[in-house]
């Protein structure tokens, strides 16, 4: 049936279109590791291993790693007690604002930490004054910030996961629990607890790979401490480039490590699969000084945590050059927000990143929906070598994949599929692409799983051909995932500054590189500004995706 | 061979396994036959290869004389009532059963016309708006039989239509789909694991059992005349008794079952030869008596209320189990009874030779 060859063709040619996209790159860093201007060579590796920087790096990048981990599910996890099961004044409104950094890109929330908890930061400010210090009581520098910004920026994995699987918890499991003698604690640890790993280890598994790969946080406010990321990037300006290759290796390997050990603890599409039998209601609290303070406790901690979001917001209005040591900006203006739409300067930034964001988002898309059609739908051979293709970029780290992209295409070797790519306007949505594609995908494909095959055949037997039965049959019941990933692949993008400082032009930079030159030039005013335009967006698209998404 | 639908030595494979057998079965125009058959049997494979989702490793499937085998489900005018309905639920019930009749170009008021002609052909009339999850599940199922019946279709396909519709509302729909698709006259195919439904449905049924043809025929034909052990036990409630074949001639057969004689009917063209045999016994073809000479001595172990019947469960001396109807208080659990066929000289009994209970 030509049918069935053309599909059988098509998988192949995807296969290889996502290999040379996505596994590629590694590759040809992995070989310029090992391969010196002689030939083979394991110099690099030898000068990689014998220097105490490096180890001190690699061991930095791993145990913040797991500190981060543990400090977010110590967060994460009792505010989704907090919001999920219990009920107060505010619940729901609060709920919903505490799972907000989910919506701050990385650089974005480095850049609010600053103006809240900096040397000259509100809060810093403030206590500097209470206590009429000559200076600040504290410095916002070291592992002990990254960590800060790390459990702010990642709690909300734990928050979301607990959340969800709490919210597809059996009530009748808890019934049973109560009608076999077990009182609250019991049931807690023997029967709530179990029914949460699987979210916990994904929460885990996704909290533990993002902090590997965090780059915002250590490069901003990482002072004297190392981690790899940024010292890959350090190497790399220096020239180093073989080294850097090397180091590129180690932290591939780290993640790979990583993934490894989690990977057990962590059920696929878990979070919020498979909704049986009826909800718990949410606990109500009688007493009215327990409820009152539940509630003061919650609305406190939904306060702290806004706080970032605030100070930014607050900063955004703030004239160049007004602001030095008072605990409050004596001055407010909305001229930043007028630069960036009038000077022509500062609206190419925001230009950019939309018009690459858009574009990394709509191939993303495209390349999943393929995917889709090929792998789950007509069952290629090789499908699953699509699917792994798809997600294998989640494995590394962002920093990894900007030096494996940046190696590859600047070189002119077409015969060898390497073309020139870094310095032209279409290296950064390419590889912004290369990065969303794990998140969309897993959307997707999640999406077309669920659809029943039998539509597609009623569609057939219907005389609708398959161009008609995508367009009236599968695109609009997938409408829901297609919104998800690609919300989801757009906010990326739009924030991203990890790939976009390793491989933008003056032309083409991005929001987040504009950020850190005006940071740079001391204009925070305007940096925040930025940030709030990708704050806005970002929370616009999210609640777009969620709302036209959610199916009926 | 004649007939507007045939399947011809249908084979299809899956892993090696075959999971139709060489299939042969033939449809006149406007015929309904039933596919009955256990899960596992083939029956949904069949239906799959006729409507062009699989393609068979061997055979042909003709419908009007043409070939339509190697023809795509798209182009192969097969209407199809799928299990769990597989509604488009993004389209509402008017815009499901135009989705046929726009592949085909129909547009415009024409497409209007016709969409509500085939709604208020299954009673729906004025339903064009309602989105699917607002409907019933009786409603979904008469929705799914307008858009599959809507772009006249040479031959309809039902994949068991009526399992997934409450037990109070399956009497009344298959009462209703036998009379619509008789009023339409269509050539249809139906799906199912209940006898019921396919004998209340079928014209013909067709009984398989793994990937096999076992017997077609009407159901009267079925149930007075299993051509096996296998038809004559998925069809209808029986017992089966280990007995012996004494002798067989034109009148009717003696058999002894449990040191007794019996005499019986044999199916005709059937003609037992002596030796072992295995006795498919219907409730109804042996009665309760006073034990005595000529009847098998059995005590009641079990009884339960159908109607105004009781079913007796039997056991006899020889530990052979079967089951017999009679009225409510003909015996008791615990009595001793005679057991002897009912008059009609042994009807609905059967013999069955070289095969095991």
């Amino acid at each position: 049936m030509t049918g069935i060859r053309r599909a059988q063709i098509l998988g192949v040619a995807l296969l290889l279109g996502l290999a040379w996209l996505v596994v590629y790159p590694i590759l040809l860093v992995l070989l310029e590791g090992v391969h010196g201007p002689h030939g083979w060579t394991l110099d690099f590796v030898r000068v990689f291993l014998g220097r105490p920087t490096e180890w001190s790096a690699l061991w930095g990048s791993f145990w913040i790693s797991l500190a981060s981990v543990v400090l977010a599910a110590a967060l994460g996890m009792p505010l989704a007690f907090l919001f999920g099961r219990y009920d107060f004044p505010g619940v729901r409104l609060l709920g919903a604002l505490v799972a907000l950094p989910a919506v701050l890109p990385p650089l974005v929330g480095v850049l609010a930490f600053l103006f809240l908890y900096g040397e000259t930061g509100f809060v810093s400010l403030l206590v500097q004054h209470l206590l009429g210090l000559g200076e600040p009581l504290w410095r916002l520098e070291g592992a002990g910030a990254v960590l800060l910004v790390h459990a702010y920026s990642m709690y909300v994995y734990f928050y979301l996961f607990v959340r969800a699987a709490l919210a597809s918890l059996d009530a009748s499991l808890l019934e049973a629990a109560a009608s076999l003698g077990a009182r609250r604690w019991r049931t807690f640890r023997r029967v709530v607890l179990p029914q949460l790993y699987p979210a916990l280890g994904g929460a885990a598994l996704l909290t533990f790979m993002t902090s590997l790969g965090s780059f915002s946080a250590p490069y901003i406010f990482g002072g004297g401490f190392r981690v790899m990321t940024t010292q890959i990037v350090a190497t790399r300006l220096n020239g180093d480039n073989e080294l850097a290759m090397v180091e590129t290796i180690a932290l591939t390997l780290l993640a790979l490590a990583g993934l490894a050990v989690f990977r057990g603890t962590h059920a696929p599409d878990s979070p919020a699969s498979g909704r049986k039998g009826v909800a718990p209601a949410r606990v109500v609290v009688r007493r009215r000084a327990l409820r009152l303070g539940l509630a003061a406790v919650a609305w406190g901690l939904a306060g702290v945590l806004l706080l970032p979001h605030l100070a930014l917001l607050l900063v955004s209005f703030v004239p160049v050059g007004t602001w030095t040591v008072e605990p409050v900006p004596p001055v407010y203006t909305l001229g930043n927000y007028a630069a960036l739409l009038r000077d022509p300067v500062r609206a190419r930034p925001l230009a950019n990143s939309l018009w690459m964001a858009v574009a990394a988002t709509a191939a993303a898309v495209a390349l999943a929906v393929a995917a889709g059609i090929l792998s789950v739908r007509r069952r290629v051979p090789g499908g699953r070598a699509i699917e792994a293709l798809l997600a294998f970029p989640w494995a590394v780290p962002g920093t990894v994949f900007a030096i494996a992209i940046a190696a590859a295409f600047s070189v002119r070797e077409p015969w060898a599929g390497r073309f020139i790519l870094v310095g032209t306007v279409w290296i950064l949505p390419l590889a912004y692409l290369v990065r969303n594609l794990p998140i969309t995908s897993r959307a997707i494909l999640a999406g077309f799983r669920a659809l029943d095959p039998a539509l597609d055949e009623a569609a057939a037997s219907l005389g609708a051909g398959r161009w008609r039965t995508l367009r009236r049959v599968t695109l609009p019941l997938l409408r829901p995932a297609l919104l998800a990933g690609a919300s989801l692949a757009f906010v990326t993008a739009f924030g991203d500054f990890v790939t976009s400082i390793m491989l933008y032009t003056y032309d083409t930079r991005p929001v987040s590189m504009e950020i850190l030159s005006s940071l740079r030039q001391a204009d925070v005013g305007v940096a925040a500004a930025y940030g709030v335009v990708l704050m806005l967006v970002s929370s616009i698209v999210f609640a777009v995706g969620a709302h036209r998404g959610s199916p009926g | 061979m004649t007939g507007f639908l045939r399947l011809e030595g249908l084979v299809k494979r899956f892993a090696g396994v075959a999971a139709v057998d060489d299939l042969s079965l033939s449809l006149h125009r406007g015929e309904m036959l039933a596919l009955l058959g256990p899960s596992g049997s083939g029956k949904t494979t069949t239906l799959r290869l006729l409507a062009g989702f699989d393609a068979p490793d061997a055979g042909r499937v003709v419908v009007d004389g043409e070939d339509v085998t190697r023809i795509e489900p798209v182009a192969r005018r097969f209407g199809m009532v799928f299990q769990h309905y597989a509604l488009f639920p993004h389209l509402d019930a008017g815009e499901n059963v135009a989705f046929g009749l726009e592949s085909m170009g129909v547009g415009g008021d024409e497409l209007k016309r016709r969409v509500a002609r085939a709604l208020e052909l299954v009673d729906l009339a004025g339903f064009e708006g309602r989105r699917v999850g607002q409907l019933s599940g009786g409603q979904q199922q008469r929705v799914a039989l307008a858009r599959a019946l809507a772009p006249e279709p040479r031959v309809l396909l039902l994949d068991e239509p009526l399992s997934n519709l409450d037990p109070t509302l399956r009497e009344r729909t298959r009462r209703e789909i036998r009379e619509l698709i008789r009023r339409v006259g269509i050539t249809t195919v139906l799906v199912t694991h209940e006898q019921d439904e396919a004998f209340d449905l079928g014209d013909r049924v067709a009984v398989l059992r793994g990937g096999k043809l076992e017997q077609v025929g009407t159901p009267d034909e079925l149930y007075g005349a299993p051509a096996n052990l296998f038809v004559g036990g998925f069809v209808g409630r029986s017992s089966t008794l280990e007995a012996r074949v004494l002798e067989a001639n034109g009148k009717g057969v003696r058999i002894e079952v449990e040191g007794v004689e019996w005499v019986v009917d044999s199916i005709p063209g059937r003609v037992p030869s002596p030796g072992p045999a295995v006795m498919l016994v219907r409730p109804e073809s042996v009665r309760l008596s006073a034990p005595g000479p000529g009847a098998v001595s059995a005590v009641v172990s079990a009884r339960r209320f159908v109607g105004p019947h009781a079913l007796f469960t039997l056991r006899t001396d020889g530990g052979q189990a079967f089951e017999t109807v009679a009225p409510v208080e003909a015996a008791h659990i615990g009595e001793t009874v005679g057991v002897l066929p009912s008059r009609r000289a042994g009807g609905g009994i059967h013999l069955f030779q070289g095969e095991r209970r």
